[in-house]
C-alpha cells in the first residue's frame, strides 16, 4: 500500500453559533491513494459536499487536518495547493462563465499557474480541448453555444489544465442526460488512467460510480459510515443505510445486461 | 452588437429615439457648421433684432438681447451632452467598482461600503446637488462634481445586487479553486455579466443627467451666462411667458428630444439585453 496522496484525519465542522450549531461532518477519516477513484456517496445533508468543500480549500475543517502527499493543508491555500487540487462541478451551465469564451476559460488555469510559455498557451488549449475529444477551434466558442455534455467536457478540461494531481468531482453527471452521463464517466475513467489522476466522486447515486470507483465511502448525517471496496461494498453491506442505498440502485436482469452491452458496442464508433 | 441594432430600428418607437439621439448628438458635435450665427453662443448684443418670434433667419425666434435661439440650443446641446458624458465617465467606474468589491467581498468591506452608499442615496439627489453648488462656485465644472456625487451610488446599488447573485455562480467558484486572484474574478469574471445592465442604466441616464443639470441651472446654481443653457435659458424665458413663449418652448422641447431619446433607447436595450439573460 502506497502512501496516501490525500488524508483526512479527524475533520470535523460545524456551521453557524450557539443554539444554532449545524455539524455538517463530524470526525471523518480517510485516506485516498494516487491513482485510485474515491466515492463519496449520501443523500442531500449528509455532509459528503462539506468534505468536498474542505479538501478544496473552500472553507477550513472546524477541527482536524487535511494532509496533501504527506503535509498538512493550511487553511489559507497557496497556489501550489489549488494546482494539486482541482474541481469539476455539478452544473456546467454555471460553471463556465457566459461572457468569456471556452478559451479564456481554460487559458485563466495556465495563466494564473505560469504553466508554458506565453505564446505557447494558445496551443495548450487546444491540446485540451482535443483530450476531452472537442475539437480546437471550440476555444474561441461561449459556453452558451455549447451542449451540456460539451461544456462538461470543458470543465473537465479546465480541471485538466492545471495538471492536477486530484480531482474533485462533485456530481459531474448528475445534470447530463443518462447518454451523455455515459460518455462523461467514460472519458473521467480514460483521463483517470493516462494522466495518472486521483478522483474523489461525489455522488448521490450508486450506480454512477458503481464502475469507475475503486472504493466507496457512504456518508449519512455528517458522518462516514462505511468504507470499502466496491465490489465489497455492494456483496456485503455492513450497514442498514448502504444496504437501503443499495436496494436503491435499478436492477438490470442478465437479459437487459446483454442487451445494454450489444448497444455500447455499437455506440463506441459515434462517442 | 449588429443584433441589437437590427432590433433597435425594428421597432418604431426605439427607432425614433435612436433619431432624437442622433439629433442631439449631431447637432452638438457640428454645431459649428449648423448654427447660423455661431458668435450668438457668446455674449453677443443685436438690440435691433431683440425678442423676436420665429421668422426667418431667426427659426426659433431670438432672445432679449437679440440672440438666435436655434443658435444657442444647438450649443447648450455640446454642453448638456459634454456635462452628460464627464459625469457618467466619472460616476459609473467609481459607484460600479464600489458595487462590485463590496459584493463580491461581502462581510465588514460590504457593510462600510453599502451604508456609505445608503447615506447619499438618502439624501434626495436634487437637495445634495443644490447644497453642493450652493457652498461651491456655480460653474461648468462645479456643476459636474455636484451631479457625479449624486450620481455614483445608484450604479453601486445595482451593480452591488448583481453581484451578489453571480457570486453564487459555479464560474466564481471555478475561478476561486483555480487560485485566481481577486481582481481578475471582481474585474474579468463578475463585471462582464454586470456590463449589459450598467450599458442600460448609462443610457437611460444620459437624459435623467441633462435634465437634472438643467434643473440646476433653472434655479441658477448651474453653467453661468454667457454660457448657453437649456436650463437656465427656460428659467430666463419663464418671466416672459405667455407673450414671449419662444423663450420657453424651444429649449424645454429641446430638453424633452433629448431625454425622451435617451429614454426611449434605454428601455429598449433593458428589453434586448435583459432577454439575453
Amino acid at each position: 500500500m502506497t502512501a496516501p496522496i490525500l488524508e483526512l484525519d479527524n475533520v470535523s465542522k460545524t456551521f453557524g453559533t450557539g443554539d444554532d450549531v449545524v455539524q455538517a461532518a463530524q470526525s471523518i477519516s480517510f485516506g485516498v491513494t494516487k491513482g485510485e477513484c474515491l466515492a463519496i456517496v449520501g443523500e442531500s445533508g449528509s455532509g459528503k459536499s462539506t468534505v468536498a468543500n474542505m479538501i478544496l480549500g473552500i472553507y477550513p475543517p472546524t477541527s482536524g487536518e487535511i494532509h496533501l502527499n504527506g503535509s498538512v493543508l493550511p487553511s489559507r491555500r497557496q497556489l501550489a495547493h489549488r494546482r494539486a487540487i482541482q474541481l469539476v462541478q455539478q452544473n456546467p451551465l454555471s460553471s463556465l462563465n457566459p461572457k468569456r469564451s471556452i478559451g479564456a476559460s481554460l487559458r485563466l488555469a495556465l495563466d494564473v499557474h505560469e504553466i508554458g510559455a506565453k505564446n505557447e498557451r494558445a496551443d495548450l488549449v487546444s491540446a485540451l480541448l482535443e483530450e476531452v475529444g472537442l475539437p480546437a477551434d471550440y476555444a474561441k466558442r461561449s459556453p452558451t453555444a455549447l451542449s451540456g455534455g460539451q461544456r462538461q467536457r470543458v470543465a473537465i478540461a479546465r480541471a485538466l489544465a492545471c495538471q492536477s494531481q486530484l480531482v474533485v468531482l462533485d456530481e459531474p453527471t448528475s445534470a447530463l442526460d443518462v447518454l451523455v452521463q455515459a460518455r462523461v464517466l467514460k472519458l473521467l475513467n480514460q483521463l483517470r488512467e493516462t494522466r495518472n489522476l486521483t478522483f474523489v466522486f461525489i455522488t448521490h447515486d450508486l450506480s454512477v460510480v458503481r464502475n469507475i470507483a475503486s472504493r466507496i465511502a457512504v456518508f449519512e448525517r455528517g458522518r462516514m459510515i462505511e468504507l470499502g471496496d466496491t465490489s465489497t461494498l455492494f456483496s456485503n453491506p455492513a450497514h442498514p443505510y448502504t444496504r437501503r442505498l443499495i436496494s436503491a440502485v435499478p436492477v438490470v436482469t442478465d437479459e437487459e445486461a446483454a442487451l445494454r452491452s450489444a448497444l455500447a458496442a455499437g455506440l463506441e464508433d459515434t462517442n | 452588437m449588429k443584433r441589437t441594432l437590427a432590433i433597435l430600428t425594428a421597432n418604431p418607437l426605439s427607432l425614433l429615439g435612436l433619431v432624437l439621439v442622433f439629433v442631439v448628438v449631431f447637432s452638438a458635435v457640428f454645431a459649428d457648421f449648423i448654427a447660423p450665427f455661431p458668435e450668438h453662443a457668446g455674449a453677443v448684443v443685436d438690440f435691433a433684432n431683440f425678442n423676436q418670434p420665429p421668422q426667418w433667419p431667426y427659426i426659433f425666434g431670438t432672445d432679449l438681447v437679440g440672440r438666435d435661439l436655434f443658435t444657442r440650443v444647438i450649443y447648450a446641446y455640446r454642453i448638456s451632452l459634454i456635462l452628460g458624458i464627464v459625469v457618467l465617465a466619472i460616476a459609473v467606474p467609481i459607484g460600479v467598482s464600489i458595487g462590485l468589491v463590496a459584493g463580491y467581498l461581502g462581510g465588514r468591506t460590504e457593510y462600510v461600503l453599502m451604508r456609505l452608499t445608503d447615506v447619499f442615496l438618502s439624501v434626495p439627489p436634487l437637495v445634495l446637488a443644490m447644497s453642493i453648488m450652493g457652498v461651491l462656485k456655480p460653474t461648468l465644472a462645479n456643476g459636474m462634481l455636484a451631479v457625479t456625487v449624486m450620481w455614483w451610488p445608484w450604479y453601486t446599488r445595482l451593480v452591488y445586487n448583481i453581484t451578489r447573485g453571480e457570486k453564487e455562480e459555479g464560474y466564481v467558484l471555478a475561478a476561486e479553486v483555480i487560485g485566481a486572484s481577486r481582481l481578475h474574478i471582481i474585474f474579468r469574471e463578475i463585471l462582464p455579466n454586470c456590463v449589459p445592465a450598467i450599458v442600460t442604466k448609462m443610457t437611460l441616464d444620459m437624459g435623467f443627467v441633462i435634465l437634472i443639470a438643467s434643473s440646476l441651472s433653472f434655479l441658477g446654481l448651474g453653467v453661468q451666462p454667457p454660457t448657453p443653457d437649456l436650463g437656465s435659458m427656460v428659467a430666463d424665458g419663464a418671466k416672459y411667458l405667455p407673450d414671449s413663449w419662444w423663450l420657453t418652448i424651444f429649449p424645454g422641447l429641446a430638453i424633452l428630444v433629448a431625454v425622451f431619446g435617451f429614454n426611449l433607447i434605454g428601455d429598449a436595450l433593458r428589453d434586448i439585453l435583459g432577454a439575453e439573460q
